[in-house]
């Protein structure tokens, strides 16, 4: 809402300057967003000239050259090309110095080799219309009435006195709640109450026009559920001219740009009280009748710029004998509208259902002033407001005769609500005090009624703001945003009994986190969206649920947004496809986020019920009828870690350092995972590179080297020429899983004593069968290591002639602990005697 | 005798002095200290002496032998010390070469870097943190919310559906419901989490980071909200900050304001010294950070009172504040980012200026 200063101190005039106003509306809920200004500067160069004489230019055919006195002593010499200049006129004169709207500063000149002192102006050079069919004369436009000053005026008066030649216009912020803030004297209103400044009286309470039955029309309204009312008058003898020069210029100071005076009139209106108007050539209404209906499904109309809109049954139109005329509220048909050769106008004034004209404009693509205002909702009493301030401007501007009668379907709204405000409650609920008495000059300001009551009030609420106020909780914020606000101290609550803490498993995943960080990774955050073409890409059979089960989107921002992410994956692919366009060579990335699939089956839903605090998150899934998941995925490209002086070939991403990330993350989180070949393999993973993680049994994801054909859709494979072997590593783990066993496990707070009786350690060396996984000779030694075994692991493997063909030999490292002495070989003997025994049953050697 | 020992004592201490590396001093001892060395032999003699020289040469020569003892120990020490600085000296590295192996250091997105930010200060005032379903029923999202049932945020230009009553979260507000159906009051809890809007454009990603923060209590007032969010503008942008609340509309608070913040950049001011206009407050000399307010007394008549948050709440017994703050507005004020979409376009070259 641009609101011209100009205007606006019409109705409330404090004693501020622009910024001064700036802060008062901004501090009292009307947010200035801006502040322009408007018309010219250095306005004490504008002023009134008496044009003395016109001569020929020596040189020029179409120029003039006036003497015109301006006020000083001597006339000023000034070359003017308008045709219409003559002497005796009173012009607008810009002298040297003036600066012009478009920010152009006006200077002496010669304009074919004569001087000129300055420039006689249009209007249009003044920002004030479009007129440049020749320059104003105004003591022509005083005797019309339209400058309301003496039509003699003296040469030397500064124009700002005469014409609205500059202002400020400041540009607001109105919340959806305050449509009556859409009209300049709701801000007038607010500007009142805010500084106390007087406000002069309701523009619309001189209504030239009466009530009663009106002869010549008729509306009929068919759906009142979306029109709560319609008003129309009918105005004669009206002459379409354009509109004098304080009219045009509020408007294009205001943004509209001025058309004729009635169009200008209706927009004139609608910003003084809010409400939108329109205007129909009476002749041109078939059947001078007026029918308001919901529109049919599918029905189309032909609006104003030419266009075919096609309609559904949440809009209305507007139609009269011959059919729709209009699509309420948004847009006017061609059919109907004002022109040059008008005379009677039919001035309608309607309030709409607010969100079927928010659903119809933009369903529609049309915005419009009317519209803005028409979808949040506008009282019923407005209507009256508006015709009352276009009836006035009607008769005096366009010379017409305003007939008797007003059509009114629906009349005023409900009698708004009374409200009683304790001063108690308003002092609780600021945490500051506010006198009865100041709240009473606060409200009475803001035009609600107010009657004493002991310490509370009873409020009566205008008709205006119906819709925004209607409890108690409602008048305090009146109040408060008026005077309580800025002197509201800085306190902090009692917070009783209240502690901050984070819960173990908050605890834990940022430790999730942190763990990866110190990996030398870089924490990436992806888009949920995405699309099918992605599992395409990743090579998702059909029957997979993440492609079966994926979330889609009824109103996507577009085709590749369409759905919600049901893996990590693409977005990591994205991201790593990106950066290496962008020159980047290693990548080591992950990222933590919620995956989503429909219907649920991402296992049993988290428990969360660790923390101090948690809602049931269980229960959602049955509400919205989808699982979301938090996963935390990996992708690693190229070098584990930079190439240095000393490590020219660094170690490169591949099944196994991905292993190792994961592992870090497991230790990090105290919980043991395995990996384990996959019971079927990933389609987007290389089939012999890549494992099922499971944690406690259970699977909690994948990891393994990208398939060649997926590296290949994202530009990430073969790099070095090292083929299908060489391709990224990944991986991706339901993090809710992996953090519930981890709290789960609870490994971390019980001291155990592993110093006072140090651990023995043994070292094996046994050849296997190919075949035997490092994890089967592990597990086989666990198996057979009884209590005192504490650790194995495999420190080394070798292949070669030494263990023959098809075998090859694991390095074991075996720890044994007793908690209550120190170990000796002959303590051990039996158990490594058993762990031999099971090796060899799946055919382990000793060896050396 | 006695000048004997005085003579040899000089040409051992000259000997001792002159040697410059540690395996003379050996060479040294035996000539000197050894068995058949002279020294030694006229200790050993001094049985034969006549009884009145005994104790004066004995003395003597025992004196003598000491010195020469530790001259001999103290002159070691000198030349290994020496020759140990010696060795080190040719051990000389480069100090300016990288460090090897190099470690690679990994960041922390700047997004979740700000979150946890915003969650420390909260937990140290005494909020607990809780998260939610990004996608929500209608119900959560919007009626609960207080949100007329025409209301335009619920137009699917506004909010992504994916069913008739299921939406992508719009804001972290629906786990206020969430919080006080699932607990009693008095209740404070903070709520982090991904929200979802159908904008795309430099200073708007269909997807974005709020904090919530709701507090439920006998009697949190407004002036209770400046204090909370002060403390937060202070932690975040620095001591020196002061808050204002500006009156503003939502449909689940009332009275509903926009928190602004004193710009850090011209200190509030909103010119620089050379007198230019600040370029991030506009001029303004505040900036806008949030919305919040108390809660609007309707939005409890949507928590049933049920076993686990019994007594429930009230609005004539409860009153409370709440607020929701963007996390990505918050770190593109603090960071200067200039475009959201860079948040998620996941450069290294922007990752690794976080975290």
């Amino acid at each position: 809402m641009r609101v011209p200063l100009e205007w606006l101190r019409e109705y409330c005039d404090p004693a501020l300057d622009v910024r001064g106003i700036e802060e008062r509306l901004t501090m009292t809920g009307t947010k200035v967003e801006a502040i322009h200004h408007h018309g010219v500067g250095e306005t004490e160069r504008f002023v009134v000239g008496a044009v003395l004489s016109v001569e020929a230019h020596p040189d020029a055919d179409r120029l003039r050259v006036c003497e015109v006195d301006v006020g000083a002593g001597e006339p000023a010499g000034i070359v003017c090309g308008a045709p219409n200049v003559a002497a005796g006129q009173r012009v607008a004169v810009a002298l040297p110095g003036a600066v012009m709207p478009d920010g152009r500063k006006l200077k002496a000149a010669k304009l074919r080799g004569v001087p000129s002192a300055g420039m006689i102006l249009a209007e249009d050079e003044l920002a004030i219309g479009g007129g440049h069919e020749g320059i104003m004369v105004l003591d022509a436009l005083a005797a019309g009435g339209a400058l309301g000053a003496d039509p003699r005026i003296e040469p030397g008066t500064p124009l700002a006195g005469v014409l609205p030649i500059a202002t400020d216009v400041i540009e607001l912020e109105v919340t959806p709640n305050r449509p009556d803030c859409l009209g300049v004297y709701g801000v007038a209103r607010e500007l009142h109450a805010a500084t106390g400044a007087p406000l002069a009286p309701e523009p619309w309470l001189d209504d030239p026009g009466t009530l009663g039955p009106l002869t010549g029309a008729e509306v009929e309204v068919l759906c009142p559920e979306l029109c709560p009312r319609f008003t129309a008058r009918i105005f004669e003898g009206v002459t379409v001219a354009p509109s004098p020069p304080w009219l045009a210029a509020r408007l294009s100071a205001a943004g509209q740009r001025p058309i004729n005076n009635v169009v200008d009139i209706t927009n004139y209106a609608m910003l003084l009280t809010g409400q939108p108007l329109h205007a129909f050539d009476l002749d041109r209404l078939a059947g001078a009748r007026l029918s308001v209906r919901r529109a049919g499904d599918g029905e189309t109309v032909l609006t104003l710029d030419g266009q075919e809109r096609t309609l559904d049954s949440e809009m209305i139109v507007i139609e009269d004998g011959q059919g729709p005329t209009s699509i309420a509220g948004v847009m006017g048909g061609g059919r109907s509208e004002v022109h040059e050769g008008t005379t009677r106008v039919l001035m309608e004034v309607a309030s709409w259902h607010g969100p079927s004209i928010h659903h119809a404009s933009w369903a529609l693509g049309l915005r419009s002033e009317a519209s803005s205002r028409f979808e949040k909702g506008l009282a019923p009493e407005q209507c009256m407001h508006a015709q009352a301030v276009a009836a006035q401007l009607m008769v005096q501007l366009c010379g017409a005769t305003l007939l008797p009668g007003t059509i009114d379907v629906g009349g005023d709204g409900p009698a708004p609500a009374r409200i009683r405000l304790r001063s108690a409650k308003v002092r609780s609920i600021l945490g500051v005090n506010v006198s009865v008495e100041r709240e009473r000059e606060i409200l009475e300001a803001l035009d609600f009624d107010v009657v004493a009551d002991g310490d509370d009030l009873e409020v009566g609420v205008p008709p205006v703001r119906r819709n925004d106020v209607g409890r108690e909780a409602d008048l305090i914020e009146e109040v408060a945003r008026i005077d309580g606000l800025e002197r509201l101290p800085a306190t902090l609550p009692a917070r009783r009994g209240a502690y901050g803490v984070l819960s173990p498993v908050q605890r834990l995943r940022r430790r999730a986190v942190d763990a990866l960080v110190g990996r030398g990774l870089y924490e990436t955050l992806g888009w949920t969206f995405t699309s099918s073409a992605v599992a395409d890409r990743l090579r998702l059979a059909s029957g997979d649920s993440r492609r079966e089960r994926a979330v889609s989107l009824q109103n996507p921002l577009s085709e590749e947004q369409s759905q919600l992410r049901t893996s990590l994956l693409g977005g990591l692919l994205d991201a790593a496809s990106r950066n290496l366009s962008r020159g980047a060579s290693d990548l080591r990335i992950f990222e933590v986020g919620t995956v989503f699939l429909a219907d649920g089956s991402l296992g049993d839903p988290p428990g969360h019920g660790d923390g101090r605090l948690h809602v049931g998150l269980d229960g959602v899934r049955r509400q919205t009828g989808v699982a979301e998941s938090a996963h935390v995925a990996v992708l690693l490209h190229g070098r584990m870690s930079p190439v240095g002086w000393r490590e020219q070939q660094p170690p490169r991403a591949d099944f196994h350092a991905a292993k190792g990330v994961l592992e870090a993350l497991a230790c990090a989180l105290r919980v043991s995972v395995e990996c384990v070949p996959p019971a079927r393999p990933e389609p987007f993973l290389h089939p012999s590179r890549s494992a099922d993680v499971t944690c406690r049994g259970r699977p909690i994801g994948w990891i393994g080297q990208l398939h060649p054909l997926v590296a290949e859709q994202w530009d990430l494979g073969g790099e070095g020429g090292q083929g299908a072997a060489s391709t990224p590593a990944a991986m991706e783990l339901d993090l809710d899983a992996l953090l519930d066993a981890a709290h789960a496990e609870g490994r971390e707070g019980a001291y155990a004593d592993l110093i006072s009786f140090p651990a023995l350690r043994r070292d094996i060396a046994v050849s296997l069968p190919e075949t035997v996984l490092a994890a089967d000779a592990i597990a086989a030694v666990r198996g057979a290591g009884g209590r005192l075994l504490a650790d194995a692991h495999v420190f080394d493997i070798y292949s070669g002639p030494q263990v023959g063909e098809g075998r090859r030999s694991l390095a074991l490292s075996l720890s044994f602990r007793a908690p209550d002495r120190t170990l000796s070989d002959e303590d051990v003997a039996p158990a490594r005697r058993r762990i031999l025994e099971a090796l060899g049953e799946i055919g382990g050697e000793l060896r050396g | 005798m006695i000048e004997r020992i005085a003579q040899l004592t000089g040409e051992a201490q000259a000997a001792i002095a002159a040697a410059s590396e540690s395996g003379e001093l050996e060479d040294l001892r035996v000539r000197y200290l050894g068995r058949k060395a002279e020294l030694p032999m006229m200790l050993r003699a001094v049985a034969q002496l006549p009884p009145a020289e005994r104790a004066a040469v004995g003395g003597e020569a025992n004196l003598a032998r000491r010195a020469l003892e530790s001259l001999l120990e103290e002159r070691l020490w000198a030349l290994q010390a020496a020759e140990l600085d010696a060795r080190l000296a040719g051990d000389a590295i480069d100090v300016t070469l990288p460090g090897s192996p190099s470690q690679p250091v990994g960041r922390l997105h700047v997004i979740t870097q700000t979150m946890r930010e915003l969650e420390d200060i909260f937990l140290g005032l005494g909020f607990t943190v809780l998260e939610g379903p990004e996608v929500e029923t209608v119900h959560y999202n919007f009626d609960a919310l207080n949100h007329s049932p025409t209301h335009p945020a619920r137009a699917k230009t506004d909010t992504f559906y994916v069913a008739e009553d299921v939406v992508l979260r719009t804001h972290t507000s629906p786990m206020q419901i969430r919080a006080m159906e699932a607990h009693p009051p008095p209740l404070y809890v903070v709520i982090p989490g991904r929200v979802y809007r159908p904008d795309s454009d430099a200073t708007h990603t269909p997807q974005f980071h709020q904090v919530e923060g709701l507090a439920v209590d006998e009697d949190i007032t407004l002036a209770d909200l400046k204090g909370t969010l002060l403390a937060f503008a202070q932690a975040v942008f620095g001591e020196e900050r002061d808050i204002r609340l500006r009156p503003h509309f939502f449909p689940f608070t009332e009275p509903s304001v926009e928190v602004d913040v004193s710009c850090f950049h011209c200190s509030g001011s909103g010119f620089m010294r050379d007198g230019a206009r600040c370029p991030l407050c506009k001029g303004e000399g505040w900036l806008e950070v949030l919305g919040a307010g108390e809660v609007d007394p309707n939005v409890y008549t949507y928590v049933p009172t049920t076993e686990r948050n019994a007594p429930g709440y009230d609005s004539e017994r409860v009153q409370g504040y709440a607020w929701g703050m963007g996390v990505e507005r918050i770190a593109m004020l603090r960071y200067g980012v200039p475009d959201l979409r860079l948040y998620y376009e996941n450069d290294i070259r922007f990752l690794e200026q976080f975290g």
